[in-house]
């Protein structure tokens, strides 16, 4: 069914949007006039993220703002101000230092969300090391090779996170020098103490010069094949952070913002930690997890005013039932936006309904590292779209052949989809943001571009007004609760097990997390297929790979269908799943 | 329902959703969440197949009750069957 356009009259509204006319405020856009908005290091030291997002706040009347406001699992609550961030995280930078790590190497955080990640993230880049985050839902085999693919130095964890995830792999890690341990407790042979090191360092710390060109973030992604890939974000990305918080997610000086995204994801570092600090906010830091009758009290008690969450968060609320709603004060809030995977138009007219606010659906990856595609505070909203480029952003949909590869005409060029046509999103490269490589796999990155676009991986079509529409990937990658796994590193886990021969992961739709990893296993001959064996082969993949990227659940099949070359097609074995008839199915791919 | 019978539920419907986890690892007040690096799918899983299990009906405003052992035998003791604990 066609859902009724959710029109914006902008009339008498309390805040008036940043982005007041979508097509003007393009027009008039440029990346040179909004990295002048930054105030850059002193005596022309360059940019340096960490010094935009507290620093130069921090040395002015701002230094007295609430920057983060923590809320740990039991309910308390301990507010940190601008000017205690910018001297915690000197402390963290002078801690590296006092270990001898030198700019460029890779300090991981393997953390919850508080304020000793806030302090950790900002001080590895004022020390100009390279934070690279990982997700604490991870097993202990996604975590060694990611420390691994980015040579990590340090690791800043949790004691618990530490026994369970890192201590089972460090064998293998000889790169690792340091183990720093947040949360207090007993000392663990092996690993430092993090809050003795902070507490014993010096809260001035001088930023060295710091091109915009360095190395600042290190964030891993799945591909369809292969190892994890680092995608390498620098200094400069901060200009896209500072403009998409106030573009897309409408900060105004004044507001509370609340990030529900996990630290260990791109979005949990640009906008958990830095677009909002940047933009000089209040930033909600919650230790806990998804908990529908807690998210109510925190948005209504903070006074939460722009909302920054995940589609499967708001359909695990929605399922709570209006209800849970019902009694919480949230006229406070005044945008909300989610990132992720496609937000189906029923939760978009739901937030309306029951938020106050519609949700704002949009549109980025790992690889642009900031919103790339928004709905914005002031423009009408299309259920189910994603919206429009942001100002400063070249996107199209371009066509593909029947292979998929995008078609290039004689001289080379992409040639656009019309209006309405199914393609891949892409992007003019240059935003600030942009990823500059893939850690030591330069082909790999290379292979991103083609006739002078970005190419997303991303199927979508435009409209005739130019909303962007999210089909699907155009790969075998799974889309699961907002993050993205790599089919290739969950099938090497699951035929690590002795009775498994062979295995196809694919993603299922789920009405809550979009998709859910699905593995199909052909057992080792003379292996009986049974019930125990299943969830033998479930615990197996969720000891090493962790609760995020292990299978949902697994099936067994004797006759996984192949390609010619051999491979599994998951494309087949997903149009089985779901069904699709047979017609369907010989044009997924070429069938043997 | 008595306190054996619901930590037979528990250990159970926790083996079919996080069949690794061993539920004699964690003392009854401890969070299973943490313990067992369960995620909020797993979780839903895990009162979904609670449901599944005893016919008690699970509301969303209920699940902090489920958070600990301890919490998920007391749910289940004062619980009758096809009605919510806390109606």
């Amino acid at each position: 069914m066609a859902w009724e356009t959710i029109h914006k009259t902008g009339q008498g509204a309390a805040v008036p949007p940043n982005l007041v006319d979508y097509d003007s405020e393009r027009a008039g856009f440029s990346w040179e006039a909004a990295r002048g908005q930054l105030t850059g290091l002193p005596a022309g030291g360059g940019l340096n993220i960490a010094y935009e997002a507290v620093d130069r706040h921090a040395e002015g009347p701002m230094g007295e703002r609430v920057a983060l406001r923590c809320l740990d699992r039991a309910g308390s609550r301990t507010d940190v101000t601008y000017g205690e961030l910018a001297a915690r995280s000197s402390r963290f930078a002078g801690v590296l230092e006092g270990l001898g790590v030198r700019p460029g190497e890779r300090v991981f955080a393997l953390m919850p969300r508080t304020a000793d990640l806030f302090a950790v993230a900002l001080g590895t880049l004022k020390h100009r090391a390279v934070l690279s985050p990982l997700f604490a839902a991870f097993g202990p085999a996604p975590i060694r090779q990611r420390l691994q693919l980015g040579t990590g130095r340090v690791i800043v964890t949790t004691p618990g996170l530490y026994r369970r995830k890192v201590a089972p792999v460090r064998d293998d890690l000889p790169e690792l020098r340091h183990v720093l341990l947040a949360g207090g407790g007993e000392p663990v042979p092996g690993t430092l103490d993090l809050g003795s090191l902070l507490e014993d360092a010096d809260p001035a710390y001088e930023i060295g010069p710091t091109d915009p060109e360095d190395m600042a973030l290190l964030h891993f992604t799945s591909g369809t094949t292969g190892t994890p890939k680092g995608a390498v974000h620098v200094h400069e990305a901060v200009v896209s952070h500072a403009v998409t918080g106030r573009l897309a997610l409408d900060l105004h000086d004044g507001d509370v913002f609340w990030c529900t995204a996990d630290p260990g994801w791109v979005t949990g570092t640009s906008y958990g930690i830095v677009s909002p600090l940047v933009n000089g906010v209040t930033c909600i830091v919650d230790e806990g997890e998804f908990d529908a009758e807690r998210w109510y009290e925190t948005l209504e008690r903070e006074a939460v005013t722009v909302w920054y969450t995940a589609p499967t968060a708001l359909r695990m609320l929605m399922q709570a039932g209006s209800g849970a709603a019902e009694g919480h004060d949230l006229s406070a809030l005044r945008f909300v936006a989610s990132v992720g995977e496609p937000l189906n138009p029923e939760v978009v007219v739901w937030s309306r309904d029951v938020l106050g606010v519609p949700a704002h659906d949009n549109w980025w990856q790992t690889e642009t590292g900031g919103i790339m595609v928004a709905n914005y505070a002031s423009m009408d909203v299309r259920p189910g779209s994603m919206g429009k480029p942001l100002p400063g952003i070249g996107a199209t949909v371009l066509r593909r052949d029947d292979h998929g590869k995008v078609v290039l005409d004689g001289e080379g060029a992409a040639v656009p989809a019309a209006a309405g046509e199914e393609g891949e999103l892409a992007l003019r490269p240059g935003w600030p943001s942009m990823f500059r490589g893939y850690l030591g796999e330069e082909e790999r990155y290379r292979s991103c571009f083609a006739g002078g676009w970005y190419l997303s991986g991303d199927l979508a079509r435009r409209d005739e007004d130019g909303y962007f529409w999210f089909i699907g990937r155009a790969d075998d990658v799974i889309k699961s609760a907002g993050h993205l796994i790599g089919p290739f590193e969950v099938e090497s886990c699951l035929m690590e097990h002795p009775a498994v021969v062979e295995a196809g992961v694919i993603g299922l739709p789920d009405p809550v997390a979009g998709e859910l990893v699905h593995a199909y296993v052909t057992l080792a001959a003379g292996v009986e297929a049974s019930d125990e064996l299943r969830l033998e082969l479930v615990g197996f993949a969720r000891k090493r790979l962790g609760a995020a990227v292990a299978p949902r659940d697994i099936a067994f099949d004797q006759h996984l269908p192949h390609t010619r070359s051999g491979k599994v097609m998951r494309r087949l074995l997903k149009a089985r799943a779901l069904g699709l008839p047979e017609g369907d199915v010989s044009t997924l791919e070429s069938v043997p | 329902m008595n306190d054996d019978e619901a930590r037979e539920v528990v250990r159970a419907v926790l083996h079919e959703v996080a069949p690794e986890a061993d539920l004699d690892t964690v003392g009854p007040g401890e969070a299973l969440q943490e313990a067992f690096d369960l995620d909020s799918i797993d979780f839903l899983n895990f009162a979904e197949g609670i449901h599944e299990r005893t016919g008690i009906e699970v509301h969303e405003r209920d699940y902090p009750e489920l958070a600990t052992l301890s919490g998920c035998v007391a749910y289940l003791t004062k619980s009758v069957s096809g009605t919510p604990a806390s109606d």
